[in-house]
């Protein structure tokens, strides 16, 4: 029994009305989970009071699927159906890894020649969106069990330098967990909540990210509780792993020169081998060498000892690749060394002392490390939930993020127009204007790309995007207006209309990298293997709890502004609407609870927009003193 | 609320000089309010209206923030396109200096020297300064002065431009 209530100002003081929201930092080595309890954020441990969860899955079976210590414990007996480092595979194609060589999996090029590979694992053909969603599902469940009840939802992290193709496939692994995603948060920017809110700082702040698999460069101005990215920069595929693999090829060389016949490595001592090397690089963080024993399975033995200034020697210039991304953030943001008031450091692998000489030097003052670099992530993106699901009322937090890379179009001879720039503040939006080249033209094809470069063959193909349904004319004489928007989770969605006959056209995306929807329909259905009354089942579940959200949100608005906004009539309206979706939410009809979701919603668009513009009016109403000295 | 007149949306006077301070604080205000993260739990029109009020909050911001931007628009509301495309006649002095600064670019990539480059940036955005107030003055009376002189921002705003672009290939 709660002797006690304590209610933190601005909290709501009903236990029932507190949602259950929680941080996840998705990472490469390790994924955390943290939620706000009392005001603050703290991680949530398993029952064996671990915080990190190895981002490890092992598959036993189709059925027994172990992820974290123990399938990390499991990881050289089983290397095969044992994956790690599943991060470094999201929203990317066969050919995108390049050290697959050296990567003890059987990978399986997806079904185009650029869409997203597949892992051969015991248990099937399995997509990073799969492998990662198991990830998601035992954090989930450890937070269901610490907090006492179902989520509401989750925010997930992302390296800032993520781009459409990897967001997406992110987003698909918390929907096929059974998240509510409330919002994908770039990892710099979670850390910086973290960081600011603890410290109270004020100012421009470089936040300098290297996590196992990616790398991440984000400078921050940060004043009065809004957050807001003057750049970001990074490489999505640096992080911790390539200092192991340094070593790992080291190892190997230094067991070649010594050996007249040298086997080659199987999957199992492969996956030895980087153990040690990570071990090893993790011990010389303190200590001035390391030595690396093992038994390889032909039953030869390998034992050497590196120095830090082999190891040094070895990564320098990967430390040095942090620094290119880094001085572009600075050039973006258009900043000096000398205006940076503090850089902070996030990541397990900035925890290599030569990483931290490197960035001391650059900066010219000593990098803040008195959070965990582990965790801070988490930390922030928990704090961001915590507000995002609306249990904070006070609204001192705003987060003013940025896309990290250029949005382009094809254009003729292969070369790239660039619709949207990089560090653009999000959410953004451009429209382009196209024709049709032949009479009768019903259809076109459009093809975005991501990344700085002139050329489409060397940025990112982003999705093919066909206009179909465009009125006949002649040719030119349709006008079809593209809008390209790039929303707050950093996900492009694309829109378009003839402008002559107001014609929408029906925009049909291929992406180049993501999953269909029909794949992760089926991925869904598959996971729950069950008969069709299950599926039915759970369809109509997740129609009333959709439409159960819909309802509180509408209630709450009418509260708040129903008098105000709305005449007698109108508010009639929408309660007709909200009744009769009551009624068929006691029903078992789920397409009916969708139909009359959607029809709720679009009876509630006049008043949508009346608050946003009553909203937008009360910004700058309430202007005062204090506030004309911002 | 008013989307037709970004100045208005900002609470500023409809004018080239304006407070960039009052124009951050009441960005940073109204984003504070129709932001998405604002509805994340709200019904699906809320957050589509959120996005987009919040999108044009973000567009009506980084025009008015821009000096050439801001410039252009001011052009635009009084109903004078400035044909960036297809105008491209420039005054002969405008010219030289041109392609003097195209060159000084060149000379200094082919001896790498990033402050020649750097002060070369600085030159070039000083006769951007001159330019802008010299809009500010035309504005009100001279509308072809005006489009012209949004013209030749236009041409600073692209050399600036490829100037970043060659000091950061060559600081790699």
């Amino acid at each position: 029994m709660a002797l006690l209530q304590i209610s933190e100002p601005g909290m709501s003081a009903a236990p029932h009305q507190h949602r259950l929201a929680v941080g996840i930092d998705l990472g490469t080595t390790n994924s955390l989970v943290a939620t706000v309890r009392s005001g603050m954020s703290t991680v949530l441990q398993d029952e064996h009071g671990h915080a990190l969860l190895p981002s490890v899955v092992r598959y036993l079976s189709e059925q027994e699927i172990i992820v974290g210590h123990v399938a990390l414990a499991q990881q050289s007996k089983d290397p095969i159906n044992t994956i790690a480092s599943v991060k470094r595979f999201m929203g990317r194609s066969l050919q995108d890894i390049a050290d697959r060589a050296h990567i003890p999996y059987r990978f399986v090029a997806g079904d185009g020649a650029q869409s997203m590979l597949q892992i051969d694992t015991r248990a099937g053909l399995k997509s990073p969106v799969e492998i990662s969603a198991e990830i998601l599902k035992t954090l989930k469940l450890r937070a269901e069990k610490a907090l006492g009840g179902e989520l509401t939802g989750a925010v997930i992290t992302v390296p800032a330098y993520f781009d459409d193709a990897q967001r997406q496939a992110t987003k698909d692994a918390a929907r096929l967990a059974g998240l509510h995603v409330l919002r994908l948060l770039n990892e710099p920017t979670a850390a910086a909540v973290a960081y600011g809110l603890d410290n109270a700082a004020e100012g421009v702040y470089v936040i300098y990210d290297l996590g196992g698999g990616t790398f991440d460069i984000s400078i921050l101005r940060l004043s009065k509780g809004v957050f807001e990215v003057l750049a970001t920069n990074g490489d999505s595929a640096l992080g911790g792993d390539d200092f192991d693999h340094r070593i790992y090829c080291w190892v190997l060389d230094q067991v070649r020169s010594n050996q007249q016949h040298f086997n080659p490595l199987n999957e199992e001592d492969t996956r030895l081998l980087l153990t040690k090397a990570r071990q090893a690089k993790e011990w010389l963080t303190d200590n001035h060498e390391a030595q690396i024993v093992c038994k390889l399975s032909d039953g030869s033995f390998v034992d050497v000892t590196l120095t830090v200034d082999k190891f040094v020697e070895l990564t320098q210039n990967l430390v040095t690749k942090t620094l290119s991304p880094t001085r572009k953030a600075m050039r973006d943001a258009n900043l000096n060394i000398d205006e940076i008031n503090g850089v902070v450091l996030v990541g397990g692998a900035t925890r290599m002392p030569h990483i931290r000489h490197a960035v001391e030097d650059y900066f010219k003052q000593e990098p803040l490390t008195n959070l965990d670099p582990d965790k801070v992530v988490a930390l922030g993106a928990a704090i961001q939930a915590n507000v995002l699901a609306g249990n904070r009322s006070d609204d001192d937090l705003l987060l003013l993020d940025v896309t990290p890379l250029s949005l382009g179009l094809e254009t003729m001879g292969g070369l790239v127009e660039k619709i949207i720039p990089r560090n653009a503040t999000l959410p953004i939006a451009r429209a382009q204007e196209f024709t049709t080249f032949k009479d009768g033209q019903t259809a076109m094809s459009i093809h975005v790309v991501q990344g700085e470069r002139e050329l489409v063959s060397d940025c990112r193909s982003l999705a093919r995007f066909e206009l179909r349904g465009i009125p006949p004319m002649a040719a030119g004489g349709a006008r079809i207006r593209v809008t390209f928007q790039i929303d707050a989770d950093g996900l492009l969605s694309v829109s378009a209309r003839e402008q002559t006959s107001g014609v929408e056209a029906n925009v049909v995306v291929k992406p180049s990298y993501g999953l269909s929807e029909e794949t992760i329909t089926g991925m869904l259905q598959s996971s729950f293997n069950a008969a069709e009354s299950d599926k039915q089942a759970r369809a109509l579940r997740e129609a009333i709890v959709d439409a159960e959200r819909l309802i509180e949100a509408i209630q709450m608005a009418l509260t708040q502004d129903g008098e105000q906004l709305l005449s007698a009539p109108e508010q009639q309206a929408i309660q007709a609407n909200i009744q009769a979706l009551q009624v068929l939410c006691k029903g078992q009809d789920s397409q009916a609870i969708h139909q009359a979701s959607e029809a709720l919603n679009h009876a509630t668009e006049t008043f949508a927009a009346r608050r946003m513009d009553a909203s937008v009016k009360q910004a700058l109403a309430g202007q005062d003193l204090n506030s004309l000295e911002l | 609320m008013d989307t037709q007149n970004y100045f208005r949306l900002f609470d500023l006077p409809v004018q080239y000089d304006i407070d960039l301070q009052a124009l951050q604080g009441n960005y940073r205000k109204i984003q504070a309010e129709v932001h998405p993260d604002k509805f994340v739990t709200a019904s699906s029109s809320e957050r589509l209206q959120s996005m987009q009020t919040a999108t044009l909050t973000n567009e009506a911001y980084q025009t008015l923030k821009h000096p050439t931007a801001r410039a252009r628009y001011l052009l635009q509301l009084q109903g004078v396109e400035t044909l960036q495309d297809s105008n491209t006649a420039m005054p002969a002095d405008f010219l030289m200096s041109q392609m003097e600064w195209r060159e000084a670019m060149e000379e200094a990539q082919y001896a790498k020297d990033v402050g020649a480059l750097e002060a070369l940036l600085s030159t070039i955005q000083n006769a951007g300064k001159s330019l802008q107030a010299a809009f500010a003055q035309a504005l009100a009376n001279d509308a072809q002065a005006a489009s012209q002189l949004v013209r030749k921002l236009s041409f600073i705003d692209k050399i600036s431009a490829d100037i970043h672009d060659m000091i950061s290939r060559l600081e790699d």
